[in-house]
């Protein structure tokens, strides 16, 4: 399966300079600035600063590309170096809510070419694209380091462990019609944008929903535990070489 | 002998309100760094470098040698990066930990920038985890109030400010000069060493860049001392770690374990494969280390144990892939992730891997021409160890070890579709509806 | 390790700083710190590389030039070949090249086959086919055929990253050369890597183009067809063109330049390979300005003027036309010939001016001047060779520069470009004076002393940290504004600090010490020197030189114009560079006689009663001195002339048919001549004590000077460099533009004349000062010289109004 391979590229190279449309003013540019002065050297606020240009655009805009050159007295060249470098920024207005299918091998084989070929049509649009209302983005993600959860989907960056396709169904029906949608391991399914503004370094006051795991995080804790398994306690000394030796 | 299982860093992770730090402190936590806080730096470092601890991000250098190499007498200031840039497929043990205890990797941080004399550390975490930043945010937010971190904590006239910092998709950026650029607001490619980042790293100053892991383990060594941790794990590789099995397992999940235990008691702790099904490959530590088999079931899970095989412990993680898994399809896929994360800066990762995936492609779909093995394997051979960094040779160790235990699948890609010989839908978790492909 | 074989002869050779190693079996030795590429080129085995070049830094991104090291000079190798561009060499290391070993052979060819997999077939309609690095090490490295049967990476093509630069993606092997230097070398970071892996490529942003005056480097860096210029693109084959190696006539940089021509009409020039001057570099100036002498105002054959109009004529005619005016007005005539002049060509009409027309009055200066400045040049500039003045390795030496009068971007781009290399690789300190910080100066880190002209003396006097470290460069500009190279030489002279004067015109040092200037004879000697007048005549075979003062330019055109002056003998100059313009046109209006020997018709060939055709320097042979007195050669590029007579055959020509004799008649002789009188060893004049004469409070002055690609005429019939000059604008101070109202477009007025600009509010510039360009475009110019007052007004733009 897999089979998405380009060679032609017409329209790469940059952000899109057609759709100059910008919602960034200037409490945009203050909260760029102050995300630029928590560094040593501002620069180094460039990756939060592209995201809350998207938090405030849905898109790393041609606006949002000079307001961080200015703020950083870098060129365009440059920051549009870096804002196309990163796959979470997004060139064309992404979804209210983004969805990602992780197709990396292990997610693939165990379901995850399936749920994403389930999700284009459920959805009628192709990876990288957006429904025609704006309600949802759909991604095709490498490995998002929740293996033990496979295969996994992730609606703005958060996480929704061990998909199935009845369980994808549900869970794109309820984001097309706006319903309260909570991860498996997160918050309150919020927006795409809004997420992108807490990555940009501004909390949402969100932390303390959810879990503090899931099920697989727990496999081993919850063995030793019935096993009393436990550390050596603290003045434990290191094991004889001789007995490594016979190992 | 010590247990199976050693849980350590994840003991907490399953109590109510793991994260906050009232529920840290109430088991102990932030004790080791008040204990370290009264210790000579040099001290500390010796400390670690006696516990032998090793990174747990993949390359396993010594943790304290690390540090020791930060010149002290160097003007700049020096700084702690925590690489929680967790992207290697396979691996999902830093998240978690993340999001159940930030505060042990706040503590960890503490000590260790204590340690090297740094008053600025940052976790850089991969962006695409916004629950885990949210829990970091908070952490962070928590130990300041607390008087953790700021100015003069706890009064010893110690000074250090932790910034959260969310990347933006980019594997590479695990690899830690790619990281620093990143860091710096550039695009995330590996930078050339030397000079390495404990002389030149973050804005051309002394730098230690170490895993979540590494860090967080940091505490409990200057609770337990250096003899407790040696007291687990094997010869050369000690400590407890974190395992992570995926895959075709009953129960896939994190496995808390001293360095050296088996696969075969990994696996039968997360309830043995698939019913009906056999293990086929493994891959120990991520997508980049190369696969094992069957034979290897019995090996110790440490360092050396994995170089002997041929293979790398890597971060361990272990995506465990059962008969009816083609190995074709997961090599294109693996190769695919580096193709797609390849950064584009030298050739034969930028252009191999480009080459790789279609030539992977005609495999998978039974196209491939007689001799396309060979060729396969001489491409390979072209890219490992002639690019910059380690990242293609990730993709090389994929297609290598798998031609190397299943060569005849990969020939019977001259004539027929891995969709054929491997129905899709069987490896898959759940029964699919139509044609898979 | 045992017995070292080589112990003996390691005993004997090594000096501290040198590294021996084994290459391909033969042993090297090497200073420390040599990448392994270099230590390899020395003893003539070329490494393939596409990312290397020795004044970037090291990247080790193309992976071409791997080499296997079986020996680190530990007694341990690597166990997989290492790219030689980036790995220093150490003592004992043992490197085996493509030559020797199998396994960096086979990693070359590898490295070879990946480039080319996604690289388009279309060599035959490529610029570089015939020069490019790719197919050159194709041919040498890499496999016959392909194995690669995928598909090829294509991209639209090619887009132009500025009026002048195009990009073709698909040709580009992603060596970042061209974004290297951008950043590293002149600090235009306008193109950048975008896009990340397979789809890595060049990219700049839509709204800011390759806005760079060093742009051309990266075409010729280039080591694929991949960046081309709009100037040369689908001119010429590389193997259809004749080289030739030149000196730029462009500014006092003297750059080495390879102009290549074909069916005798240059096509393209290159920064040529001076490691003294120019590195490796060239402005786009140098690089694309050579097509000033194609235009329909090329002069081809001498005019006469008959009833009042100027016509054709034979050169016989119009040679006993010039006779004869000459003639008529005697010794009653001044001399003056501009700035695009090789040495001897001055010299020879210095020696014409002295020698046969018998004047002192001669003057190289077509621009602003003072008597003061003539004062300066002959105390402290003429009659020194390269080995007594600050050169580029000076300034890169230096600890601390000091810039007065002087924008190094925009009036010597080279000597901008070295001490951008010092400043980034040896912390140079670098000060300037200026009304405001410019580009230029903010790629050099540059301090600001934030200063109107003519406060510069003030500033300078200011600074107390100057000391024998510190170069103090000071621009042309200073000769105009009173006071401040008496200030310069005084601050040198009290610190020991070093100076040097750049001027901005190629022929300039050359006419110094040429002697066209009134006061100064050939080699630094002084008119007023009795025994340095024997000298020269003695050479010239002359009884004597005249001893009476010679005017300056500027007095010359008074002179001519209150008719106490009759005739006038003119090369390349333009009125309208003049402090006065207007004298200088009624001067040449009230002329009794000129003769103007110039290649391009102008204001002065207009007003002339005979013009001589002079020969390109793309035509000719001989010298200039660069700022650093340094010579370089000119050498003639087209054989086949439009006009094959030199000014010094002109001059020749005129003197025979005076009854003189010129001593030569051609560049040769003439270098030979002028090399034979050689520097003087009397006394030097002091240097001027002029004081300062800063405007008053409260006046609103002018702050300007040339920027690079401006209307010179230097820059003409170019289309694509003139595109990429930098838009003209009116620079002031927040609180100056305030207090005069401005907006967004004000209006300057000077002297009757007057330019719109839109406005640019600089945060750091000093206030009561606006800066403007001075020659942003064809007959756009102020007449207003630095320091001198203008009038400001806002113009209001309607809102609503409709066109």
């Amino acid at each position: 399966m897999s089979g998405h391979f380009e060679s032609h590229f017409p329209e790469s190279g940059s952000v899109d300079y057609a759709d100059q449309s910008t919602n960034i003013d200037e409490t945009t540019i203050d909260e760029l600035r102050e995300l630029a002065g928590r560094y040593p050297q501002p620069r180094s606020a460039l990756l939060p600063m592209l995201h809350l240009v998207q938090s405030v655009d849905g898109r790393i805009s041609p606006r949002g590309i000079e307001a961080c050159a200015d703020v950083l007295g870098i060129t365009t060249a440059q920051v549009s170096g870096v804002a196309t470098f990163y796959t979470m920024y997004k060139r064309r207005p992404a979804g209210k809510q983004h969805v990602g299918v992780c197709t990396t091998a292990l997610c693939a084989v165990m379901g995850g070419d399936i749920l994403l070929e389930r999700a284009k049509k459920r959805l009628g649009i192709d990876e990288g694209q957006t429904t025609p209302d704006g309600q949802i983005s759909l991604e095709r993600l490498e490995c998002n380091a929740a293996c033990d959860y496979a295969p996994v989907m992730m609606v703005n960056w958060e996480f929704f462990d061990n998909m199935t396709p009845q369980k994808a169904d549900e869970l794109l029906d309820k984001l097309l019609a706006d319903e309260e949608v909570v991860s498996s391991r997160g918050a309150v399914i919020t927006t795409w944008k809004e997420a992108e503004r807490v990555l940009a370094g501004f909390p949402d006051g969100r932390a303390d929903e959810g879990p503090s795991a899931g099920p697989a995080s727990l496999a081993g804790v919850e063995i030793a535990r019935e096993k009393n398994w436990k550390a050596p306690a603290a003045d434990a000394k290191p094991a004889a070489p001789e007995q490594e030796a016979a190992q | 002998m010590t247990d199976l299982l050693t849980p350590v860093l994840s003991e907490q992770w399953g109590t109510p309100n793991s994260w906050k730090l009232a529920r840290y402190e109430a088991t102990g936590g932030y004790r080791a760094m008040r204990k370290a806080l009264t210790m000579q730096p040099a001290d500390l470092i010796t400390l670690v470098k006696d516990a032998n601890l090793r990174g747990r991000g993949g390359a396993g250098f010594p943790t304290g040698m690390k540090w020791s190499f930060v010149p002290q007498d160097n003007p700049n200031p020096k700084y702690l990066v925590v690489n929680a840039d967790e992207s290697e497929p396979g691996t999902c043990k830093d998240i978690p930990l993340m999001m159940a205890t930030p505060h042990t990797l706040v503590e960890g941080i503490i000590i260790s920038s204590f340690a090297i004399n740094s008053h600025t550390a940052f976790i850089y975490c991969r962006g695409e985890v916004l629950h885990v930043i949210r829990r970091l945010q908070q952490a962070v937010r928590e130990a300041y109030a607390a008087g953790y971190l700021g100015k003069n904590i706890l009064g010893t006239g110690y000074d250090l400010d932790i910034i959260v910092h969310a990347g933006a998709g980019a594997y590479i950026c695990g690899e830690e000069t790619a990281l620093l650029d990143s860091l710096e607001g550039r695009r995330g490619q590996p930078r050339l060493r030397p000079p390495f980042p404990a002389v030149a790293g973050l804005y051309a100053s002394p730098t230690v860049v170490n895993n979540v892991e590494s860090i967080s383990s940091v505490p409990s060594i200057v609770n337990h001392g250096a003899d407790w941790f040696q007291s687990m794990g094997t010869e050369k590789s000690k400590g407890y770690t974190l395992y992570s099995l995926s895959g075709h397992i009953k129960t896939p999940g994190q496995f808390e374990a001293p360095l050296g235990v088996t696969l075969r008691e990994l696996i039968e702790l997360g309830g043995g494969m698939r019913d009906g099904h056999e293990l086929k490959f493994f891959t120990p530590g991520g997508s980049s280390t190369p696969i094992l088999t069957g034979e290897h079931l019995d090996l110790p899970m440490d360092y050396e144990g994995m170089a002997a095989a041929g293979s790398m412990l890597g971060t361990k993680a272990l995506q465990i892939f059962d008969d009816t898994t083609s190995v074709v399809r997961t090599t294109l896929r693996f190769v695919e992730f580096y193709k797609h994360e390849s950064c584009g800066k030298c050739t034969p990762c930028r252009e191999g891997t480009w080459w790789l995936v279609q030539l992977l492609m005609k495999f998978e779909a039974g196209t491939a021409q007689e001799g396309d093995v060979d060729k396969l394997l001489d491409i390979c051979d072209n890219i490992g160890g002639r690019s910059f960094c380690a990242l293609a040779d990730g993709a090389v160790a994929a297609v290598t070890s798998a031609v190397k235990y299943f060569r005849s699948e990969f020939e019977q890609g001259y004539h027929t579709p891995a969709w054929e010989l491997f129905p899709y839908e069987k490896s898959a978790l759940f029964a699919a509806e139509g044609d898979v492909r | 390790m045992t017995v070292d074989a080589n112990k003996t002869s390691a005993e004997v050779a090594p000096k501290p700083d040198l590294v021996t190693l084994t290459i391909d079996g033969t042993e090297v030795s090497v200073p420390k710190g040599t990448l392994i590429i270099r230590a390899a080129e020395m003893i003539g085995t070329a490494i393939p590389r596409f990312c290397d070049h020795p004044l970037l830094d090291p990247v080790g991104a193309c992976r071409q030039c791997m080499v296997d090291i079986p020996d680190a000079g530990n007694g341990r190798g690597f166990p997989k070949p290492q790219a030689s561009c980036t790995m220093p060499v150490a003592e004992g290391m043992v490197v085996n090249t493509q030559r020797t070993s199998p396994v960096a052979d086979k990693a070359q060819k590898g490295m070879l086959e990946f480039l080319l997999i996604n690289h388009p077939l279309d060599c035959p309609i490529c610029d570089k086919g015939g020069e490019c690095p790719l197919q050159n090490q194709s041919l040498a490295q890499g496999y016959g055929e392909s194995r690669y049967e995928g598909l090829k990476r294509t991209f639209p093509k090619p887009v132009s990253i500025s009026a002048q630069i195009l990009l073709d993606r698909e040709r580009c092997v992603l060596c970042a050369r061209c974004t290297r230097f951008s950043e590293q070398i002149s600090g235009d970071p306008f193109i950048a890597l975008v896009e990340r892996g397979a789809l890595q490529q060049v990219g700049f942003y839509e709204q800011d183009p390759y806005d760079s005056y060093f742009s051309g480097n990266v075409v010729q860096i280039c080591p694929v067809g991949a960046l081309t210029s709009a100037a040369y693109r689908f001119q010429a084959r590389p193997f259809d063109l004749v080289s030739t190696t030149t000196t730029c006539e462009h500014c006092a940089a003297g750059c080495e330049l390879r102009s290549d021509h074909r069916h005798h009409q240059v096509k393209r020039r290159l920064a040529g390979d001076n490691p003294e001057v120019n590195e490796e570099w060239s402005c786009d100036k140098g690089r694309f300005g050579f097509m000033y002498g194609r235009g329909d105002d090329r002069i081809t054959c001498p005019l006469v003027r008959r009833d009042g109009v100027l016509e054709p004529a034979s050169w016989p005619e119009a040679i006993d036309v010039a006779v004869q005016g000459l003639r008529s007005v005697g010794t009653s005539i001044g001399v003056q010939t501009g700035g695009r002049l090789t040495v001897e060509a001055s010299y020879a009409y210095g020696k014409f001016a002295r020698a046969v027309l018998g004047t002192n009055s001669i003057d190289f200066r077509s621009r602003a001047a003072s008597a003061e400045e003539a004062e300066f040049l002959a105390a402290r500039v003429a009659g020194r060779s390269v080995d007594e003045s600050v050169t580029y390795a000076d300034l890169e030496g230096a600890k601390h520069v000091v810039l007065v009068s002087f924008e190094p971007e925009d009036e010597s781009p080279i000597v901008f470009l070295r001490l951008r290399k010092a400043v980034r690789n040896n912390d140079l300190r670098v000060t300037t004076i200026a009304p405001f910080l410019s580009r230029g100066s903010d790629k050099l880190s540059a301090t600001l002393i934030a200063t109107a002209p003519g406060a510069e003396a003030a500033a300078l006097d200011g600074l107390d940290d100057l000391d024998s470290g510190t170069v103090i460069l000071v621009g042309e500009r200073a000769g105009a504004l009173p006071g401040v190279l008496s200030a310069v030489a005084a601050k040198a002279d009290a610190t020991g600090a070093r100076v040097a004067w750049i001027p901005r015109r190629a022929g300039d040092v050359g006419a110094i010490e040429a002697g066209c200037l009134p006061a100064l004879l050939p080699g630094g000697r002084t008119v007023s020197d009795a025994a340095a007048r024997v000298d020269v005549a003695s050479q010239w075979g002359v009884g004597s030189l005249p001893s009476e003062a010679g005017l300056s330019a500027d007095e010359q055109f008074a002179a001519l114009a209150d008719g106490s002056l009759r005739g006038l003998l003119v090369a390349g100059v333009d009125p309208y560079d003049l402090a006065d313009p207007a004298t200088a046109l009624a001067g040449l209006e009230a002329a009794e006689f000129v003769v103007s020997i110039e290649q391009r018709a102008s204001a002065v060939t207009e007003r002339a009663d005979v013009v001589f055709p002079a020969a390109l320097l793309e035509e000719q042979a001989g010298h200039f001195l660069n700022w650093e007195h340094r010579v370089g050669r000119v050498n003639t590029v087209v054989k086949r002339p439009m006009s094959p007579m030199t000014d010094i055959r002109i001059l020749a020509a005129l003197a025979d048919a005076l009854g003189s004799d010129l001593g030569f008649r051609g560049s040769k002789l003439a270098y030979a001549d002028f090399s034979e009188l050689g520097a003087w060893d009397g006394e030097r004049p002091p240097a001027p004590t002029v004081e300062a004469a800063p405007a008053a409070q409260g006046d609103l002055v002018v702050a300007s000077w040339r920027e690079l690609l401006d209307a010179s005429q230097g820059n003409d019939y170019e289309l694509a460099l003139r595109a990429t000059a930098r838009p003209a604008v009116v620079r002031a101070s927040a609180a100056t533009a305030e207090q005069l109202g401005l907006a967004e477009v004000a209006t300057i007025e000077a002297n009757g004349t007057s330019l719109v600009l839109p406005v640019e509010v600089v945060a750091d510039m000093v206030d009561g000062v606006v800066w403007v360009p001075m020659n942003p475009g064809p007959g756009e110019r102020l007449a207003a010289n630095p320091g001198s007052q203008v009038h400001v007004t806002a113009v209001t733009v309607v809102e609503g109004a409709e066109a």
